[in-house]
């Protein structure tokens, strides 16, 4: 069994995992507890936008992806300030056109686009050394921020109008956020591609959130939940020869259902007891 | 007795704590503050009563510098509202966070300090912590220090915000209808802790709680699209009638519960 681990794909796989569970443990939990889950897939798929435009110009689709999201997150940050009742339907605009764009840079593109699923639907048995140092390098700075204003970033998510009231520069921290989530984006396209980055954003916080009484230990939980589905994903992927990053996602399901599932049975057990107190 | 603006021209020794002049706010067109004048001094207990939709937290707002007014000027502490914000401790009217965020009680309170907070990299030091572990003392929420703001109780939460204000060691405080969701005991040890800090922070309490308003207060006006002021801390007749806009009964505290009409004279009114 072990000796799969030679391959050194295998090992960055593995890494990649690890890394990619450490951003969304982190940024994923702000998205949760923040409730930006549809604004951030609404950035994600807005990258596809720039992965066409980098086939189109013949640069490196992923700096592509990183430029239109991140005109994709400050036209969101622009829309939090001064379109809040549309905010909505204008997320799914940024959503939608961000992949029009692409589709029709895609078609002008002469010739075929190489890998154009592995942007859609990721490929983490293809990281290679290079992509785990950026991967290692953006995960550095995103830890740095997040340690240094951990209780600014706090204060906005849990009470802007409150924070605002203190005089924070609330503004530039939302700004930041986005950036963050940028960030993460980037990172994880690779992993499991553009559709499915919200998925893994969101789901092993959602998981975690059940279980955490603070935003640290949420994070923390995410980390350890995210590395367990991920290992457990590449491991699943390689062995059966499914796609990896769908893999992983799907674990990530079982994990979160499962532990809805243990919640709920908890819930029960209490109300057994409590009527049984109740009765006698 | 009743007008509607502080005298002009008084002689003071020190700048008022806030000061509005011709304060005008509107929500699209929809006039909601009409040449507010008010002036609130060191040391006092203002509390401001009025009408749902009377604009209130509309004031508070303005005072705060979250909604900028449409004409007229405010002064905080004579400086601009922005830039005194650390100095001012903010209870708002409806809790403005979500409930099932992960978030204990000891690190809402913390967020109090937030103001204080200079340049990028400080973090909360021995004085934080002991300013949170005063406020925590004092809304008697020490023992749930650890627990999740989603598993409080609604006065318990309401508690946590009057505690996370009240760390801040505000100059001045502004408590939008502080005590709705608390019992009498907490709201009275609340108003009463408050008394103790009476000497360095200047109240502005919104609040629909007559009781409150003749146990506590100094001074005392009506808001309804326009201010009401009164020099003492009576309510009359006039007063209400003309900020609610109709006859109120009000059922105040005392010895013997007594009721406010709209046509009781002025010298009943003083009676009671
Ligand atoms: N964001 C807003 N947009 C439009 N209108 C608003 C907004 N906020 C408040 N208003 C309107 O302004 C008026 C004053 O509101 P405000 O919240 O200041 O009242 P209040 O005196 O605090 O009332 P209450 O006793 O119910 O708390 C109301 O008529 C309200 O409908
Ligand atoms: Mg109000």
């Amino acid at each position: 069994m072990l000796e799969i681990l030679e391959y050194s794909f295998f090992t960055n796989a593995l890494l990649a995992g690890v890394l990619a569970s450490v951003v969304c443990g982190i940024i994923g939990s702000y998205i949760v507890v923040r409730q930006m889950v549809s604004v951030s897939g609404g950035i994600a798929h807005a990258s596809f936008g720039g992965v066409g435009m980098g086939y189109w110009l013949g640069i490196d689709p992923l700096l592509g992806a990183f430029c239109f999201s991140g005109i994709a997150a400050l036209c969101t940050g622009w829309l939090m300030m001064y379109a809040r009742q549309q905010f909505d339907s204008l997320i799914g605009v940024i959503w939608a056109g961000g992949m029009a764009i692409g589709v029709v840079f895609i078609a002008i593109t002469p010739g075929f686009a190489p890998d154009l699923f592995t942007y859609l639907f990721g490929n983490i048995l293809l990281v290679t050394r290079t992509y785990l140092i950026i991967m290692g390098l953006l995960l550095f700075v995103v830890i740095a921020i997040v340690v240094v204003l951990y209780h600014r970033l706090l204060a906005v998510s849990f009470d802007q109008e409150y924070s605002q009231s203190q005089g924070l520069a609330f503004m530039a921290l939302n700004l930041l956020m986005l950036l963050l989530i940028v960030i993460a984006i980037v990172i994880l396209i690779r992993v499991v591609g553009i559709i499915l980055v919200i998925a893994l954003l969101s789901i092993p916080a959602s998981t975690a959130r059940q279980y955490a009484g603070s935003l640290h230990q949420m994070m923390i939980y995410a980390i350890l939940i995210g590395i367990f589905c991920s290992t457990v994903g590449i491991w699943l992927s390689y062995l059966w020869n499914i796609p990896s990053g769908a893999t992983i996602i799907l674990v990530a399901l079982v994990v979160y259902l499962l532990s809805i599932l243990q919640k709920t049975l908890v819930l029960r057990r209490y109300r057994d007891i409590m009527r049984y107190r109740n009765d006698s | 007795m009743t007008r509607t603006s502080d005298e002009p021209g008084a002689i003071t020794i020190e700048d008022p704590v806030i000061l509005t002049e011709n304060l005008s706010v509107s929500y699209e067109g929809h006039q909601v503050l009409e040449k507010v004048n008010l002036c609130v001094r060191k040391g006092d207990w203002y509390a401001i009563i009025g009408p749902n939709g009377g604009g209130k937290t509309t004031l508070i707002k303005a005072i705060l510098g979250l909604i900028s007014p449409g004409s007229g000027k405010i002064r905080v502490f004579g400086q601009d509202p922005k830039d005194v914000r650390e100095r001012i401790g903010y209870v708002p009217q409806y809790q403005t966070f979500q409930y099932a965020f992960p978030i204990r009680v000891r690190e809402v309170v913390f967020l109090g300090r937030m103001g204080r907070m200079k340049g990028l990299f400080q973090r909360y030091g021995a004085e934080d912590s002991r300013a949170v572990h005063e406020a925590m003392a004092r809304m008697r929420i020490e023992h749930l220090a650890d627990r999740s703001i989603s598993t409080l109780s609604g006065g318990e939460r309401q508690r946590t915000i009057i505690a996370r204000a009240l760390a801040g060691e505000p100059d001045l405080l502004l408590l939008d209808e502080p005590t709705v969701y608390v019992d009498d005991l907490s709201r009275d040890i609340f108003f009463s802790s408050l008394t103790r800090v009476r000497e360095t922070c200047t109240v502005l309490l919104i609040t629909h709680d007559i009781s409150v308003v003749h146990a506590h207060v100094t001074k005392i006006a009506c808001l309804n699209t326009r201010l009401f002021t009164h020099d003492s801390d009576q309510i009359t007749d006039e007063m209400v009638a003309q900020s609610y806009g109709c006859p109120v009964d009000l059922i105040t505290h005392g010895d013997i519960p007594h009721r406010v009409l709209e046509r009781h004279n002025r010298k009943e009114a003083d009676e009671c």
